[in-house]
């Protein structure tokens, strides 16, 4: 069988403006090869930087920004469509080939409807008329399951959730019946139950109409579900490309193997959880607006142990975590920190008690001041809490640096120079630096790349062990939740539907909300997106 | 704990859940009412707190206390500010400035034809103007970063830093001086050939259209590339669409509102461009009239002169705001 | 910073507010005649002894734009370090304290700006008494109402920032958040800030002396050259174009600095990033 893309020795460069310097020509991508049959989806992982999405967007000929494609074929059918004239790749782009992008949010114009711009390719194409286009948009809109689809078309972007524009976006790539789609991290930005949602209805989509895909992700658990093929790509190289079922279950090369092994659990046995460190007790929060976010929540942190406080987006957990900061004083109930209750407004803790809780955010980058160096970053806790100055602090930053593995060298570096990993390990420095006895971790490593965070998870377990520090560590991701937490507690919509013991939490019999949570973590598993939708649909027939 | 206002925030509330767009637009205007009044108390009860008295100064050198109390009574000012505010607000309302100090003449009847002389230098200044600047500001765009959108950059730097009254005269000095084909002073009289009027505003209006071209093309090309570069331009250009078709299409529904916004910020710094504009070429309307009033301190005339270019400029700070509000597709059709 | 990495235009700017600058400090050794000194007819063309001719009253017209560039840099110098210190001072109390007190002083600013600048000082200075010290206030706390506004904007922009919260949840107080934390990443924008507000003083005042509202005769300021010597104008005589062209020259020279300035800031933040 013929291939319908066939992408020979591809190399892509870019043209970067670094602050204050000459622009330079680098490279992104050295030479990708692979090939795709019709009807068939083929899998691009990698970490940011591996231009998995460079590659994606080559598929149309397109370069974003100042990206350009520096050599090699992309043959569509036979025909390297690099090599087309603006006429040519029009015609090919929105015709016979398809993009989704990760924000399809930002992706529909706001000006229009959804339907219009669902059709717009395949009547610009004059692939179709008007009629037989919306009759198509609404079969579409039917098989990605959006509600009442046959007025779907009629709604604006704005109109609509994040999880069903991301199918709308999808319908609009379907509608012109294209013999291949690239797919751009397309369910990152959802949460993990709308996630299988969209997966579940691409996948179907896929397979009803018989178009090529490519899928591209920084999640192996995702792609494995949909894809023939699996390429595994870093820093612009092919690592590994093969079948999926051999990827998942023979990975030859080490990094693929870390890939696939990522977040096997690191804790040994259950550990006694009864002395409990920090207190939360019948919390309810409102914000300024009225709304109420938090509904009575009960929890507490053991000493020297890790709560993981997960849910998704919506679910109060960061709340919680700025209600037992004092930035948010609550409106009922009271947290408790080691036998004294803390008071409710920041402003009114005693210095003592706000040195012994530090807080980790998400977002390293935003959490350091950009005009102070590491050493000024590490040093000032120290400097407030315990008064040191000079060449003691200076010695105590570099004994720091060195726990977290960064070393001396950095003492002089500002965020900017930093990589992700970097920032939040100086940032873990700084929580570190005040001696606390509780760190409040408000997803830390969900903005960085798979093995950076384990590198993250594995300090903090390291941490833990040698200086008794206790977590309160709010996540999304269940996989993290089974690798680090001694206690869980399950959040929905600013209430707690379940607290204990991991063993117990994580184990049937099941709270309804924790088993949806658990059952929608995309598994490192072939079939695992089949087994889940027929579980569903044998439930959902039995009830 | 009833509230009273409880009911009324909540029907509030109500209102701008099922028609946000009606409670933002009435809102918008009200606000625009209050400043207006804002102003006036400012503009009259404001220059009353200042220190400084007008009869003194009025005076000068011969002032004795009885002149200065004789002018006072004349004026009226023996009477307490509150009083003569409300009787100036009130004629205003009425279109009745009171009269001028200087003069003695209503005030009203100055301004009404003086007001249409500037309304008419404006009206041409902002036709030649906005087309052009928005024109620019395309061709800038569509040049981005390469050589015609910097000439265009240095020359709008260049164009910003140019006094308006130094325009003016290098417009003078070479077409109606060294060329003689424009006309200088740009008298204007009631019952004038309108191709003779036209001859004398021609160099006014090439001095305001310099003086706000700059400003207005700089913020229409910032406003195009922070439309071609939203995301949805990107899907646009992948589904296979001629670049002209993309524009039409998918830029210039959301380009509209910022430009329109552009457009009206700047028509109302056109304001106080007329003033000098008409000064240096002596053009008989409100800017030169205000600015006379102001060197013989002729209050009446300053107020009303000040009270009328404030609320045009309101007015079209309203627009710019209305028409942002309009175009928004968030309010026009909400949840 | 690197000199270098200084373009061309920001270098020309550089250094035509220098020479400004320089001529301003050193007018009366540079001068070659008095400022109000009569030393010939009216209105005589350039000559070797007056390079650039006279003015209406017989005056050096060279020696005059010399003393008037110590007027007007002084005048607009001192207007915009003031309106810039009133902004700058107000917009953060605002934003740092929030509340009613933002609420009062927003509303406030917003009123101000209601009315346009050339307007309202018309207004005010046709109350106040003639003075230089009154003139320098006005201008100031015109041109106040917009460095409040985008001082208020930067200042929340950076509060909202995690690195401040963290601060914050380090007990720190309200002083080291402004000082330490806030202002130098506001530095870049609030200096661009400034060199804009200087170019709109400079033209400001220059305005007003034109329109004979600004500083008064007999002393010389860039402005009020142009008024003295306008009516020549219309006889061919360009003695009212060469102080014009210099009030040209000094904001196009800051007006360069500032774009430079703009551009880094914008640099500095970083685009659109995509891998």
């Amino acid at each position: 069988m013929p291939d319908l893309l066939s992408v020979r020795d591809l190399r892509i460069g870019a043209t970067i403006f670094p602050p204050g310097e000459d622009p330079q020509d680098i490279d992104i991508v050295h030479g990708i090869s692979f090939d795709l049959q019709k009807g068939k989806v083929l899998g691009l992982i990698g970490e940011s930087g591996a231009g998995k999405s460079t590659i994606g967007l080559a598929a149309l000929a397109y370069g974003r920004g100042g990206v350009r494609i520096t050599g090699g074929e992309v043959l569509l059918d036979g025909k390297d469509i690099l090599s087309m004239n603006k006429k040519g790749i029009r015609s090919i782009r929105g015709a016979r080939v398809c993009y989704v992008a990760q924000s399809a949010a930002a992706s529909f114009n706001p000006a229009h409807k959804l339907g219009d711009q669902v059709i717009e390719s395949s009547i610009e194409h004059g692939l179709m008329t008007r009629e037989e286009a919306r009759k198509r948009a609404d079969y579409l809109f039917e098989i990605l399951g959006l509600p009442d689809p046959h007025n779907f078309g009629d709604r604006y972007p704005h109109q609509v959730s994040g999880g069903q524009l991301q199918r709308a976006m999808t319908a609009m790539a379907l509608c012109s019946n294209p013999e291949l789609i690239v797919f751009d991290e397309p369910t990152t930005a959802l949460d993990v139950t709308t996630q299988i949602d969209v997966l579940a209805a691409i996948k179907n989509a896929i397979e009803k109409t018989g178009t090529a895909a490519l899928y591209i992700t920084h999640d192996l658990a995702v792609v494995a579900q949909i894809s023939d093929d699996i390429m595994v790509l870093r820093n612009g190289d092919t690592v590994e490309y093969g079948p999926v079922k051999q990827i998942i279950e023979n990975p030859r090369q080490d990094y693929t193997k870390a890939l696939v092994n990522v977040r096997q659990t690191k804790l040994a046995e259950a550990r006694d959880q009864s002395d409990a460190l920090l207190k939360v007790e019948n919390i309810s929060a409102a914000y300024g607006n009225g709304v109420q976010v938090l509904h009575d929540v009960s929890l507490h942190v053991p000493r020297g142990q890790t709560l993981a406080v997960v849910g998704e987006s919506g679910s109060g957990k960061s709340t919680l975590a700025r209600v037992i900061t004092g930035l948010l004083p609550p409106f009922k109930g009271k947290v408790t920190f080691v036998d004294e209750e803390l008071s409710a407004e920041q402003k009114k803790r005693s210095r003592d008690h706000l040195r012994r809780i530090q807080l980790i955010y998400q977002m390293a980058d935003t959490a350091m001041n950009p005009r102070q160096t590491v050493g000024q970053i590490i040093g000032r806790p120290l400097q407030f809490y315990f008064g040191m100055r000079g060449a003691a602090r200076k010695a105590k930053v570099i004994e720091l640096l060195d726990e977290i593995e960064m070393g001396e060298t950095f003492y002089d570096r500002y965020p900017a120079e930093l990589s992700g990993g970097q920032k939040q390990r100086v940032a873990i420095a700084r929580a570190l630096a005040a001696k606390p006895e509780l760190i409040l971790c408000d997803e830390p490593t969900s903005a960085l790349d798979p093995l950076v965070a384990e590198g993250i998870l594995d300090l903090l377990m390291r941490l833990q062990k040698e200086r008794q520090v206790s977590y309160l560590f709010i996540t999304h991701d269940i996989a993290i939740v089974r690798a680090i937490a001694d206690s869980v507690a399950v959040m929905l919509q600013g209430k707690l539907v379940d607290f204990g013991p991991r063993s117990e939490v994580l184990n049937p019999p099941f709270d309804d909300y924790t088993d949806l949570l658990l059952k929608s973590v995309p598994e490192m598993k072939l079939g695992w997106l089949e087994n889940v939708l027929a579980t569903r649909k044998m439930e959902s027939a039995g009830h | 704990m009833a509230n009273p206002l409880a009911g009324v925030y909540a029907a509030r509330h109500r209102l701008k859940e099922s028609h946000p767009l009606t409670v933002l637009i009435v809102e918008r205007l009200g606000l625009s009412l209050l400043l207006l009044w804002a102003v006036s108390v400012l503009i009259f009860a404001g220059i009353e707190a200042l220190p400084g008295d007008f009869a003194q100064t009025y005076l000068g050198q011969s002032a004795t206390p009885q002149s200065i109390a004789n002018i006072r009574a004349d004026l009226g000012l023996d009477r307490p500010i509150t009083t003569r505010y409300f009787e100036w607000l009130g004629g205003v309302v009425q279109g009745d400035f009171g009269n001028s100090w200087a003069s003695g003449a209503p005030v009203t009847e100055q301004i009404t034809k003086r007001l249409g002389n500037s309304l008419f230098l404006a009206f041409f200044a902002a036709a030649i103007s906005v087309p052009l600047a928005v024109g620019l500001g395309m061709v800038a765009v569509h040049y981005r970063n390469r050589i015609p959108d910097r000439v265009i950059n240095i020359l709008s730097l260049a164009a910003i830093s140019l006094p308006e009254f130094f325009i003016g005269y290098l417009l003078i000095v070479f077409f109606a001086v060294q060329l003689g084909v424009a006309t200088f002073p740009s008298t204007v009289y009631d019952g004038m050939p309108w191709s003779e009027r036209m001859a004398a505003i021609a160099l006014p209006t090439a001095t305001l259209v310099m003086v706000v071209l700059a400003h207005m093309m700089r913020m229409t090309r910032a406003a195009i590339i922070s439309v071609m570069s939203s995301a949805y331009m990107e899907t646009a250009e992948l589904k296979g669409l001629g670049a002209f078709k993309a524009i039409v299409k998918h830029a210039a529904p959301n380009a509209i509102a910022p430009i329109v916004n552009v457009v009206a910020l700047n028509l109302a710094y056109l304001v106080v461009g007329v003033v000098v504009v008409e000064v240096v070429f002596v053009y008989p309307g409100m800017g030169q009239y205000m600015v006379d009033a102001v060197t013989v301190r002729d209050m009446p005339v300053v107020q009303a002169c000040g009270l009328i270019f404030a609320a045009v400029y309101i007015l079209l700070n309203m627009v710019a705001d209305l028409v942002a509000i309009i175009a928004n597709p968030r309010l026009r059709h909400p949840r | 910073m690197r000199l270098r990495e200084i373009p061309l235009t920001a270098w020309i700017g550089i250094l035509g507010i220098l020479f400004a600058f320089f001529c301003a400090v050193f007018a009366s050794l540079i001068a070659p005649f008095g400022e109000r000194e009569i030393v010939a007819g009216v209105w005589e063309p350039a000559n070797e002894l007056y390079l650039l001719g006279t003015d209406n009253l017989g005056r050096d017209l060279l020696s005059r734009l010399i003393y008037g560039a110590q007027t007007t840099l002084f005048v607009s110098l001192a207007a915009s370090i003031l309106s810039f210190s009133i902004g700058i001072f107000l917009s953060f109390t605002a934003a740092v304290s929030g509340g009613p007190i933002d609420q009062g002083l927003s509303r406030l600013n917003d009123l101000m700006m209601s009315i346009p600048t050339l307007i309202f000082a018309l207004v005010v200075l046709a109350v106040l008494p003639q003075n230089i010290f009154i003139l320098i206030a006005v201008m100031a706390i015109l041109d106040s109402t917009r460095v409040y506004r985008l001082g208020r904007a930067v200042a929340l922009d950076i509060a909202v920032m995690e690195f401040v919260e963290a601060a914050k949840l380090r007990g720190e107080g309200r002083m080291w958040i402004i000082f330490r934390e806030i202002l130098p990443n506001a530095l870049s924008p609030l200096l661009a800030e400034f060199g804009l507000r200087f170019a709109f003083s400079i033209l400001f005042l220059s305005t007003l002396s034109f329109l004979g509202l600004g500083i008064q005769p007999p002393a010389a300021d860039w402005g009020g050259m142009v008024k003295d010597n306008k009516d020549g104008i219309i006889f061919g005589i360009q003695a009212a174009l060469i102080p014009g062209g210099a009030i040209a020259a000094l904001a196009v020279c800051v007006n360069m600095v500032v774009d430079w300035l703009l551009k880094r800031t914008s640099s500095l933040k970083g685009g659109r990033g995509d891998a």
